[in-house]
């Protein structure tokens, strides 16, 4: 692989360790009486409120139509998710020495596949929150369900739910494309040091 | 014909458009009036004005330019509606040498100061019946603490606060013997005195200790304002009734031709202390304290307090003879002029700080009371306000080279140039103005665009209400060289003086919710598992949690008739603007209103045998109705044993 590529791929594969200092996801909720603003900040080990108090205020504004209190001890995949992406990182790394093409396109594949699957978690966890809710809360709507947006906007009764990706998934979504980005533009030169 | 017709037609056209005119009852100057108040829903005002609550013992909180009404804050006075001086973290606050004092009569708010400028920290408010001086936390909004000024007749001339907060200043309307002592009246001149208090303000927390007190001349002292730039070191404080009359004051103090100013050199009294001039004496007065942490005020009662006699300290005091007796005393902007409103007066006198200092080094005396020197009008004079109008009281500036004074007698506020003395406008106000503030206006460096007269007579300006009228507050612009009425606004209690101060600088420490996490109340419950009921003894302690929308405990028995009941009501919420309210039927005294994070207590004595609904009084959420309970009260003999759910 020619160096430019490898320096491509090495900027792609640090730039996860940003999942570290910035949310994933963020579900920010719109109603009349925040004008402030209050919302969820989907972190690779934690979930937060947009500020200190505001998971507690939206587990207790959810608590009138019977959803489970969000509380991130009882998610099991934030105490592994850590583990998971620094393991992505250390492959890219790892990659960058190896210099084969192949262990590049198959480590992409991983994180497309780790994504999906991580993509596909937060949709079952929303689901979950949304649906199971308790039969003795205050509000009931007859097939009314409360399942925030994978991703875009939602109304659920007073509350506009915006689900959007933060600086974290972004930086995945970067990684991704600029790791791509290395394997195709290097398809066009010689390989510097091909064996 | 034809030209009466058209002259018919004319007066009619004429008719119809003057009447449209005087049917909207708008002129164009209302209307430029009506933009200039203007503050659009949902947008916030430019100044947070404090006014004084007079006889109902608080403070107010306004919006400039839009005259709307945020708050009362509770000092002196209980208030039931939030449970302040009733409920048992708040009691201690109103506790005096006197016992538990429940009220006063509060007169002039003060903003602290950093170098000369409202800092926006906190605001000290003097209680003038029962001597006290409160200090309030701006971050809160909320009364932190309060002291009782010993050996004072009548804690009017207060609080004042140097430029750094150095000093909080008292002076004493009503002299009396002090120490107190069971003596006739008429031995005014031989037993009364006066005291000066000057009151030390940690830098840090704002905590206030009485420094000193000076023992002075038993007249009336009136009002003061501290020095600034070149004068930093001193205190100026009016007087009248160097008569020394004690009975029909009106005809028997309005005698003498001329009064006094007190300039008080603080530096040097620092320096008598640290020779030990002052002298330990024994008195008792309180000094009460709302602790953030625990959310709750402690009284501390205090023995001794340090005096400084003048006869031992030459040079301490000095009089500015002052026509005629004199109410506010102002220093204006560069600390040059103190000026002096004789209510009885013809003229303003304004006195030259740099002449006073002449003075002093040439001893231009013309004899001393008491010890204190008396300084020559005609030395230390800089200048005479020719024209006033009637009864002077107060000046403020606009840091523009202007000073501005209320007329009370002509009701109406009179603007004049520094250092040339004349007047340049005049305009009326309804009725008879007493202070008047504007933002910064006795500080360094004024925001001079509005002033707000404050009216001592409403009479016709509202929609009346019977006998007992509002108080009128009136905004006028001074942004220009004429001064423009924009805003009459009603206010609440009697307002004595205001003070005002850019939104911005309060703005950014504004407290939104108390941390439960730093609820340090012993009596505060975190969580809705440690909600719970005891007995100890006569006494039934609950321990009640509020949230959205119901109470943990719900439902109480096994309380007896006489029990003495305290509900501890802790407000889970963390939320912005989520306070719940508690109320139980038969409270003889008051419900609370608890913010986010807070607890507070409240003493029930049921004396009959009953189930007593107890509810929030906040509407809190859309099931604010169903947030209720019932307590169940047995009779005193009976077995019911304490249970709760």
């Amino acid at each position: 692989m020619k160096t430019k590529s490898r320096i491509l791929l090495l900027a792609a594969a640090l730039m996860l360790i940003s999942l570290y200092f910035f949310p994933i996801w963020n579900i920010d909720l719109h109603a009349p009486q925040y004008p402030e603003g209050i919302g969820l900040r989907i972190w690779v080990n934690q979930i937060t409120g947009e500020k200190k108090y505001d998971l507690s205020n939206i587990n207790k504004l959810n608590h009138y139509i019977g959803m489970k209190p969000i509380e991130p001890e009882s998610i099991p995949e934030l105490n592994y998710m850590p583990y998971i992406v620094g393991s992505i990182i250390l492959l890219g790394i790892l990659v960058v020495l190896l210099k084969r093409k192949k262990l590049v396109i198959g480590w992409i594949g991983i994180i497309i596949l780790v994504a999906a699957l991580g993509l596909y978690d937060f949709y079952s966890w929303g689901y979950q929150y949304g649906h199971n809710l308790n039969p003795e809360a205050p509000i009931k709507i007859p097939g009314m369900a409360y399942q925030p947006p994978l991703i875009g906007s939602k109304q659920l009764l007073n509350i506009k739910a915006v689900s959007l990706p933060g600086v974290g998934g972004l930086a995945l979504g970067a990684t991704i494309l600029i790791a791509t980005a290395a394997v195709v533009t290097d398809k066009k030169g010689k390989p510097d040091d091909a064996k | 014909m034809k030209k009466i017709i058209l002259i018919l037609f004319a007066v009619t056209l004429s008719a119809v458009f003057l009447t449209n005119c005087t049917q909207s009852g708008e002129t164009a100057s209302d209307i430029d009036a009506a933009k200039k108040v203007y503050v659009a829903p949902g947008k916030y005002d430019e100044f947070y004005a404090f006014l004084s609550g007079g006889f109902n013992g608080q403070v107010s909180v306004y919006g400039l330019p839009s005259g709307r009404l945020f708050k009362i804050i509770s000092v002196f006075s209980q208030n039931p509606e939030t449970g302040y001086g009733y409920s048992e973290e708040t009691k201690p606050m109103l506790m005096t040498s006197y016992g538990f004092v429940p009220w006063d009569d509060a007169h002039h708010p003060e903003l602290s100061m950093t170098k000369g400028v409202p800092d926006g920290r906190w605001l000290f408010i003097n209680a003038n019946n029962t001597c006290r001086v409160a200090r309030i936390d701006l971050k809160s909004f909320e009364t932190a603490e309060i002291i009782e000024i010993p050996n004072s007749g009548g804690n009017h001339g207060s609080p004042f606060v140097t430029e750094n907060n150095e000093y909080v200043v008292a002076s004493t309307r009503f002299s009396v013997p002090i120490p107190e002592k069971d003596v006739p009246i008429s031995s005014y001149k031989e037993n009364f005195k006066g005291t000066l208090t000057f009151i030390k303000v940690d830098p840090n927390n704002g905590d206030m200790n009485i420094a000193f007190q000076i023992l002075v001349p038993g007249i009336d002292y009136d009002l003061a304002h501290a020095g600034k730039g070149p004068s930093h070191d001193w205190v100026f404080f009016t007087s009248y009734n160097s008569e020394q009359a004690n009975s029909l004051l009106e005809i028997n103090a309005s005698k003498n031709d001329k009064d006094f100013v007190a300039a008080v050199n603080w530096k040097l009294a620092e320096k008598f202390i640290a020779e030990g001039k002052g002298k330990k004496m024994h008195t008792v007065y309180y000094n009460n304290f709302f602790d953030e942490s625990t959310l709750s005020a402690k009284a501390n009662k205090l023995t001794s307090v340090t005096v400084l006699d003048p006869k031992d300290c030459p040079g301490l005091i000095y009089y500015l003879p002052t026509p005629k007796s004199p109410h506010g005393v102002d220093v204006d902007p560069s600390g040059e002029y103190i000026i002096a409103g004789g209510k009885l007066s013809t003229v303003i006198p304004v006195h030259s700080f740099s002449k006073m200092l002449e003075a002093i080094k040439n001893k231009d005396f013309i004899g001393d009371k008491d010890s204190i020197p008396i300084l020559k009008y005609e030395s230390v004079v800089a200048g005479e306000v020719e024209n006033p109008g009637l009864g002077p009281l107060h000046t403020e500036f606009d840091g523009k080279g202007y000073a501005y004074t209320t007329a009370f007698i002509t009701s109406e506020i009179v603007k004049w140039k520094l250092g040339t003395w004349e007047v340049v406008d005049r305009i009326p106000t309804y009725y008879s103005p007493g202070h008047l503030c504007i933002p910064g206006g006795d500080s360094e460096k004024p925001w001079g665009k509005y002033l707000i007269a404050l009216n001592k007579i409403t009479k016709d300006r509202y929609l009346p209400t019977g006998p007992e009228l509002c108080q009128s507050a009136q905004l006028i612009d001074i942004t220009g060289d004429k001064m423009k009425v924009l805003l009459d606004f009603p206010t609440i209690g009697e307002p004595h003086y205001a003070q005002a101060i850019p939104a911005d600088i309060l703005l950014k420490n504004n407290k939104k919710i108390y941390e439960l996490e730093k609820n340090y109340n012993p009596s505060a419950v975190k969580s809705e598992k440690y909600a719970r009921v005891e007995r100890k003894g006569n006494e039934v302690h609950v321990y009640l949690t509020a949230t959205r929308s119901h109470f943990k405990p719900d439902n109480i028995e096994g309380v007896k008739t006489g029990d003495k009941v305290y509900f501890h009501v802790t407000n889970l919420e963390q939320d912005w603007d989520i306070p719940h309210g508690f109320a139980v039927k038969g409270a003889n005294n008051s419900e609370l209103l608890i913010m986010p994070g807070q607890t507070k207590t409240i003493l029930w004595i049921p004396q009959q045998e009953g189930v007593y609904p107890f509810y929030c009084t906040d509407f809190c959420s859309a099931l604010h109705q169903e947030m209720q309970g019932y307590i169940r009260v047995s009779s005193a003999q009976s077995s019911v044993k304490i249970s709760f759910n």
